[in-house]
Formats: structure tokens, C-alpha cells, sequence
């Protein structure tokens, strides 16, 4: 049989087709490298594709399954973004600098997804080094919007975003330091989740800022992105911010019986300062309309307020780049990476190797962080930023004692045309206002689609929950997503090349 | 606050990376845009903050003193620009 029919299925009925060998996992995976053929010179949603490296993970996963060992995810392709390290591939991160960096070993997170049997199909395009709101700093060229190419799909994780919404794959990794999973799956209608700081593993992600990023899944649904979640998370000893807690069953709550209204007892924050100004009209309405719904599943919602939660993005942008260029020192031409053809010294090597091998929008974040790590700015900058940051959380500590999930938009406005926030940086960052919070917390928070916009471009939902709790998280999306049908809709480009 | 030439000349210094003078408008009128923005929230009263330098109260684990992990230099070095005996070559800096 074809796998064609099935690009469009959830990992459960992959899975179950699989199980019952209507479909192998070679065929599955010749599917998805057909439709990165036939779709991804216009989407740019990869970096490096290996055929054959995919094809053997197939065959070692239908002899898996063929064994009667498979677990619910083996022989189902995905794709890893280009920040996660997977040995013996090229790991770019978007970058000149690293443009023919082979990694060594796996992040985790990637090490995780093999071993329930995940077939590697590519490593997706993003953000040079996950710093963008747009995946177009790529070295490699923007990530197009499948829903209209001419829209960026939002970033860093563009590529992964986009691979999963034009049903290239079911499933994808993702990095989230300022919401770089869940901008990009608001903008491109898939489902994004960032976990709990410390419930995956770091470890093989090339660090951009490292008390704010996060690894976690993109997938159609959010009951795909739980069971993804289930193999991704888990204790590390080789990231020391790893957290040792009793394996979960994210997706436990999912499939409990509870009538019409299965929400009743859950309640839901709705803070003024993400309804107010600064949100564009059919977001806005499309988060009422998402509030609405989720009152007829039972939800009871509670009015609250945010107060700190303004000063997000400027607390960012110091803890981010100070982190960064802390981080990035590492890239020096010494030991692996870009080094530049000719300089006068090793300083000049330095200097040279780095303005050659970064682009702008990376240099412009470690000269930010530079300055205010620099003696006599530390104060005035770091401290103040660290300062702040302690009062956002202290807003989602008191949000939290009122309800159980803080409910808003994930982006002010819809996916925005390529090119027109590229010369701004600042306009670039606002779209993260919503998201970044989560990010200085820790807490789990994500995206799902709640509707479109009249020009036909995906809106996405932002839920945040208390630190550990993704189980109820992924359930009240789930239970929404049974109510509705905006996750399953599907771009024409996606459709088209179902030959 | 103003970002003077000379603060983008001694960042660029102190991070390693070489702006051409070209460059140096460009980025010091971008470096201001997002100081301005930073700067909106050194005006939040603070008085008494504990800073909070991380997502979580972590405390670092100690683990075991033994070796755990295979000799892979090789494999890390033949990552490398330019080695030789199993050292990293950089261009000569002591006469």
C-alpha cells in the first residue's frame, strides 16, 4: 500500500498501521523524503537531508517492529532542528560558522527519540544560532510559510514548524529560549510545546542562552506532542540543570472519559495585560472565540493581572546576549568550526574568523551582552534584568494561586511578510512579548492553533501552565482540539503534492 | 544613554569580533535602537529583589570522582581547523 494516505495521520494511527503492517516504516519514510523533494524547494524548511541514513534507521525500525519491541513511536520519521547535535550529521545551526561541523555525539533529546525507534529524515533551517523571531538570519536562506510563501513562518524553529504543517513530517524538535517553538507554531498552525526548564535535557544543544533554552516536540496535535514528550523527557546527569523526577505518562489524562463538559474544575487565567492594546483585532477575536469554547467544555475562567510580565523583553534582551556571549566565546576557529583564510595573529584571527563566521544579528546580541557583562555595567544591566525577572515570576506565582493555566495569545499579530521586520531589529523582537515569560520562569507553555485570520493565515493559542504540570496542559488542549478542528486544517501547498 | 563609537569600538574589542569602519555606523545605531528598549526597564523599582539567576532553585550535583568518559580526542580533533601531534595549531604568539 502507498503511504501517501497516511501523511496527514497522527502518530496513534501511525503507529497502529505500522503495528499491524499495512504500512512499513521504509514506506513511511520514502513518503517523507518524497514530499521534502516535491515541497521543500519552496518551503527551504531543511538544511541536510540523508536519504540513505534515514532509509537504514527504517529497516532496523520494521525489524523492530517486525520483533514485536516496538514502542509507540518506531519506525515514524521525524525531523531535528539544526541546533540539536546528532553524530556522524551535519549540525549547522544556521550558521557559516558551523556550515560543515559533522557532530561528534547526540543531544539527548535526539539520542531519546532514536531509541523509541524515530527515523531521522533531516535537520531543519532556523534562526542563525536561535536567535530570530522570523527564521530568516539562516546562512541557508529563509524558511518560507507553507500557507503563503511570500509569510515568514516564524522562528528560530521556522524549518521544523513548517516541515510539520506541510505534512512533510508528523513530528519534529524544536529549541525555545524567547519562544522558539511556540511563535513558530502559532504562525504556522502546527502545535508546539516548550516543557518545564530541566525536563529535557540540554545536553548536545548548541547553547545559545542556557538558564532559557529548552528542547521540545512539534506535532499536529497536542495528544502527538504528549507522546513525544513521554520519550523526550527524563534525567541527564551531563546537564547539570536536568531534573531527577519520576518518569510521567504525559498523555494519562487524555483518554479519560468525562462527558460534555470535560473541563469542569479547571480554571483559566485570563490576564489583562494580554487582551489589551498591541494585539491585533482578528488574534483578539480568535482568543475570545478559543475563551468561549473552552467555557462550554466546563472551564471556569478567573480575570487576573500580569504586572511585571511588560518588562519581559527587555529583561530578555540583557539575560539572553549575556548569556550568548558567554556561550559563543567557544567559537574561536580553534577547534572546530569557520576560521578565516587569512589575518595577521591570533588576535586577528580571532576578530576575523568571527565577523566572517557570524551574521548580524548574532554579532549585534553578543555585542549587547558584551556590554552589559562589561566592568562598570553589570549593575545597571545584568543584575537589574536578574532583578526583574524575579518579579515576573513572583506575577505567575500569584497567577498560579488563582487558576491552574494562564490562557492568551502566543504572537500579537499573524504571520508577517518576509523582509518587513529584517531592518528593525526591535519591531523583531516584540513578537515575543507573550512568550518570553515563560522562558524567564521555566514554566510549561504552549501553542495551538485557534483559527485563522481573513487573509487565511494560522493564529495560535498560548496555554501556560505551573512548573511540571504539562499533563493537565497537554489535556486541555487536547480536550479543545476534540471540540475543534483548526489543527487538522491544512495548507494547499501540502495537499497539492499529494500526487 | 548614548552608545559613543568608541563603546562600540571596545565591545567589538572585548567580544573578538572585527567591525570594519564601514560597519561601525550601521552597528552602533542598531546597538542603540535595542539599548533604548532595554533601557525602559532600569526605571523598575527593585528595592529589596533577590536576583534570580535561574528558571529553577537548582543546586549544582556533585558526582562520583572517576573517569567517565572515552578518550576521543581524535575524533573532536579531526573537527579542528588545524592540529598536529594531537595539539591545536593557532598562529605563533611568543617569539
Amino acid at each position: 500500500m502507498s503511504p501517501e494516505p497516511l501523511f496527514a495521520a497522527s502518530l496513534a494511527e501511525l503507529a497502529r498501521e505500522l503495528g499491524a503492517k499495512r504500512v512499513s516504516s521504509v514506506e513511511l519514510t520514502r513518503g517523507a523524503l518524497a514530499r521534502i523533494e516535491a515541497l521543500d524547494p519552496s518551503l527551504n524548511a531543511f538544511v541536510t537531508v540523508d536519504p540513505e541514513r534515514a532509509l537504514a534507521e527504517a529497516r532496523t525500525a520494521d525489524a523492530r517492529i517486525a520483533a514485536g519491541s516496538a514502542g509507540p513511536l518506531t519506525g515514524i520519521p521525524v525531523a531535528h532542528k539544526d541546533v540539536l547535535m546528532t553524530a556522524g550529521l551535519r549540525t549547522t545551526c544556521g550558521s557559516r560558522m558551523l556550515e560543515n561541523f559533522v557532530a561528534p555525539y547526540s543531544a539527548f533529546v535526539v539520542e531519546r527519540l532514536a531509541a523509541a525507534g524515530m527515523v531521522l529524515v533531516g535537520k531543519t533551517n532556523m534562526d542563525e544560532f536561535a536567535m530570530g523571531s522570523s527564521s530568516e538570519t539562516s546562512h541557508f536562506g529563509p524558511v518560507k510559510n507553507p500557507w503563503d510563501l511570500a509569510y515568514v513562518p516564524g522562528g528560530s524553529s521556522g524549518g521544523s514548524a513548517a516541515a510539520v504543517a506541510a505534512r512533510i513530517v508528523p513530528a519534529a524538535t524544536g529549541t525555545d529560549t524567547g519562544g522558539s517553538i511556540r511563535q513558530p507554531a502559532a504562525l504556522t498552525g502546527a502545535c508546539g510545546l516548550k516543557p518545564t526548564y530541566g525536563l529535557c535535557s540540554r545536553y548536545g544543544l548548541v547553547a545559545f542562552a542556557s538558564s532559557l533554552d529548552h528542547p521540545g516536540p512539534f506535532a499536529r496535535s497536542a495528544s502527538d506532542c504528549a507522546l513525544l514528550l513521554n520519550a523526550m523527557a527524563g534525567h541527564d546527569a551531563r546537564d547539570s540543570t536536568s531534573v531527577a523526577r519520576e518518569p510521567e505518562d504525559y498523555a494519562r489524562l487524555l483518554a479519560e472519559a468525562r462527558g460534555a463538559r470535560p473541563l469542569s474544575g479547571v480554571r483559566i487565567g485570563l490576564p489583562r495585560e494580554y487582551f489589551g492594546a498591541g494585539v491585533d483585532a482578528e488574534v483578539a477575536a480568535a482568543i475570545d472565540a478559543a475563551v468561549a469554547e473552552l467555557r462550554r467544555l466546563g472551564a471556569a475562567t478567573v480575570e487576573l493581572g500580569l504586572p511585571a510580565v511588560k518588562h519581559s523583553v527587555p529583561v530578555y534582551y540583557v539575560i539572553a546576549p549575556a548569556e550568548a556571549s558567554s556561550n559563543l566565546s567557544r567559537f574561536d576557529g580553534v577547534r572546530y568550526g569557520h576560521r578565516a583564510a587569512s589575518y595577521a595573529d591570533l588576535a586577528d584571527m580571532y576578530r576575523k574568523t568571527r565577523a566572517e563566521g557570524f551574521g548580524a544579528e548574532v554579532k549585534r546580541r553578543i555585542l549587547v551582552g558584551t556590554y552589559v557583562l562589561s566592568h562598570g555595567y553589570y549593575d545597571a544591566y545584568y543584575l537589574k534584568a536578574q532583578q526583574v525577572r524575579r518579579l515576573i515570576a513572583d506575577d505567575f506565582v500569584r497567577a498560579f494561586g488563582q487558576c491552574d493555566l494562564v490562557l492568551g495569545p502566543v504572537a500579537p499579530t499573524a504571520a508577517f511578510e518576509l523582509g518587513t521586520k529584517t531592518s528593525d531589529p526591535v519591531q523583531m523582537y516584540l513578537n515575543d512579548i507573550f512568550t518570553i515569560a515563560a522562558n524567564l520562569t521555566g514554566i510549561p507553555a504552549l501553542s495551538i492553533p485557534c483559527g485563522f485570520t481573513r487573509g487565511g493565515l494560522p493564529i495560535g493559542l498560548h496555554l501556560q501552565a505551573d512548573h511540571f504540570d504539562e499533563a493537565r496542559l497537554l489535556d486541555v488542549a487536547h480536550r479543545y482540539q476534540q471540540a475543534t478542528d483548526w489543527h487538522t486544517r491544512m495548507p494547499e501547498i501540502a495537499q497539492r503534492s499529494r500526487a | 544613554m548614548a552608545l559613543s563609537a568608541d563603546d562600540v569600538r571596545r565591545i567589538a574589542q572585548l567580544a573578538r569580533i572585527e567591525i570594519t569602519a564601514a560597519e561601525g555606523a550601521e552597528v552602533q545605531s542598531k546597538l542603540e535602537r535595542i539599548f533604548e528598549l532595554i533601557n525602559e526597564m532600569r526605571a523598575v523599582d527593585t528595592t529589596g529583589i533577590v536576583p534570580m539567576s535561574h528558571a529553577q532553585e537548582v543546586s549544582l550535583p556533585l558526582r562520583e570522582d572517576r573517569v567517565s568518559e572515552p578518550d576521543r580526542h581524535e575524533l573532536f580533533q579531526s573537527l579542528a581547523p588545524a592540529v598536529h601531534d594531537g595539539l591545536y595549531l593557532v598562529p605563533k604568539v611568543i617569539e
